[in-house]
């Protein structure tokens, strides 16, 4: 049995844990705030662009030549996978959920024979993927110097998809992101960005659209916008998650804490009485044997 | 009712302003400036660097824009765009700022037509702010 001065300092340090960890957890309930707030700010421009894009490639009359960006390479061999994960950990198993659903999409395209390019941004994903699938990482990206998700990070992520695209070194792209539905539930994604995949969402309306300048045009100035935005989505659901994530998991590390100091505490006055009595019968006894 | 309809400026961040009592709105599409009234055709157009003109009956206000779509429906009005600035709040050093990012970017030698194009454009309108 562990002696009382070193129960004393297990206690010690269990509470200070404890601290930490609660002062970790109102921090990203704060942040959570935010991120939730921008996040639903930043849906209805996603929301709008998939509605216009929509409503192009309805509108779009030669479907053979239509942009590359939306129809495809007319293969699937290469595919180009963005994994989108946080930069700091402590957040449960906010990461470890995106990755898993990476490596079984990764598993499964292998397995077809097809060749897998890999993108992380966020340096937790890097971390991870690297022992297994360390030669298909061909970028890594992280945002560690900007606090919140803004659209100029994602504009670069974007640019830099599209630049590959067109240099012709992939065929699909995917992206990996987790959605936030609520601070206990969040949904890891793969979603795929090229081409565009609109199959499934046949709610536009049959109104005929002007076009000026002509539908491919426009399209083909849309589509790199596109990617970028979506790209944005995800990071927006990306760092709402994380912080709802990481409350629950602070929440948690919390409780485990306070239980933790009560059994050590019991712990501790046990052992406390016990030295007491040990004491009180040694005296008893020498004084009877007088 | 009157001659108004809706107006819906967004940008990736936020709904960037509603506006449910415009009359007339001018946006520099790609081709031209184009002017926008009650019950157009459904157009989807997209921008060039400008200024967007809104006219109600709260005000007149301007916006300068850099990029984005229109897309017009229903009467109703939206804009979809990263960069915007109301001119209202737009101080000659943001100007300034802006102008000599724009002259960089129109200065480089290594860039297709169109974003010279663009670039271009921008300068233009930033010195007629001044």
């Amino acid at each position: 049995m562990a002696s009382l001065d070193d129960l004393k300092k297990r206690i010690a340090s269990v509470k200070s844990t404890q601290k930490i960890t609660k002062a970790m957890k109102m921090v990203a309930a704060a942040k959570l705030r935010r991120a939730q707030e921008s996040a639903e700010k930043g849906r209805p421009y996603s929301e709008k662009m998939n509605n216009v894009i929509l409503n192009l490639s309805n509108g779009i009359s030669d479907k053979e030549n239509a942009p590359k960006l939306l129809s495809g390479t007319g293969e699937e061999k290469t595919h180009l996978c963005v994994v989108m994960t946080s930069d700091r950990g402590l957040c449960g198993g906010f990461n470890s959920n995106i990755i898993k659903k990476a490596k079984s999409y990764f598993a499964k395209i292998l397995d077809e024979g097809k060749e897998l390019k890999i993108i992380t941004v966020g340096s937790k994903g890097n971390d991870q993927l690297k022992r297994v699938y360390g030669d298909k990482i061909i970028e890594n990206i992280s945002f560690k110097e900007s606090k919140n998700a803004n659209y100029f990070d994602a504009d670069k992520v974007g640019k830099m998809v599209i630049e590959k695209f067109e240099a012709g070194e992939f065929d699909v792209c995917t992206i990996f992101y987790n959605q936030f539905k609520n601070v206990i539930t969040q949904i890891p994604q793969a979603q795929q960005i090229i081409p565009l995949n609109n199959e499934g969402e046949e709610n536009s309306s049959e109104e005929s659209y002007e076009f000026e300048p002509d539908e491919d045009e426009i399209l083909s100035n849309l589509l790199p916008k596109n990617i970028s935005t979506q790209i944005f989505k995800a990071m927006l659901e990306n760092s709402a998650s994380e912080q709802g994530s990481r409350m629950s998991a602070m929440d948690n590390a919390t409780r485990n804490a306070g239980e933790m100091v009560d059994k050590l505490t019991i712990e501790y006055n046990r052992s406390r009485q016990a030295a007491i009595t040990k004491e009180l019968i040694e005296i008893i006894s020498g004084a009877e044997s007088l | 009712m009157s001659e108004e309809f809706k107006v819906e400026i967004v940008n990736p961040e936020k709904s960037f302003l509603v506006k449910d009592d415009v009359s007339e709105v001018v946006v520099p599409a790609f081709e031209g400036e184009m002017g926008i009234l009650k019950d157009h055709i459904s157009i989807i157009s997209f921008l060039k660097p400008g200024i967007i003109k809104i006219l109600s009956k709260s005000g007149d206000e301007n916006y300068y824009v850099e990029d984005g779509i229109v897309e017009f429906k229903n009467n109703n009005l939206s804009i979809l765009t990263s960069t915007i600035f109301n001119l209202a709040d737009m101080d000659k050093s943001k100007q300034q700022d802006l102008l000599k990012q724009a002259e960089e970017e129109a200065n480089k030698t290594d860039i297709n037509d169109q974003s010279k194009y663009l670039a271009d454009q921008k300068v233009e309108v930033l010195k007629t702010l001044n």
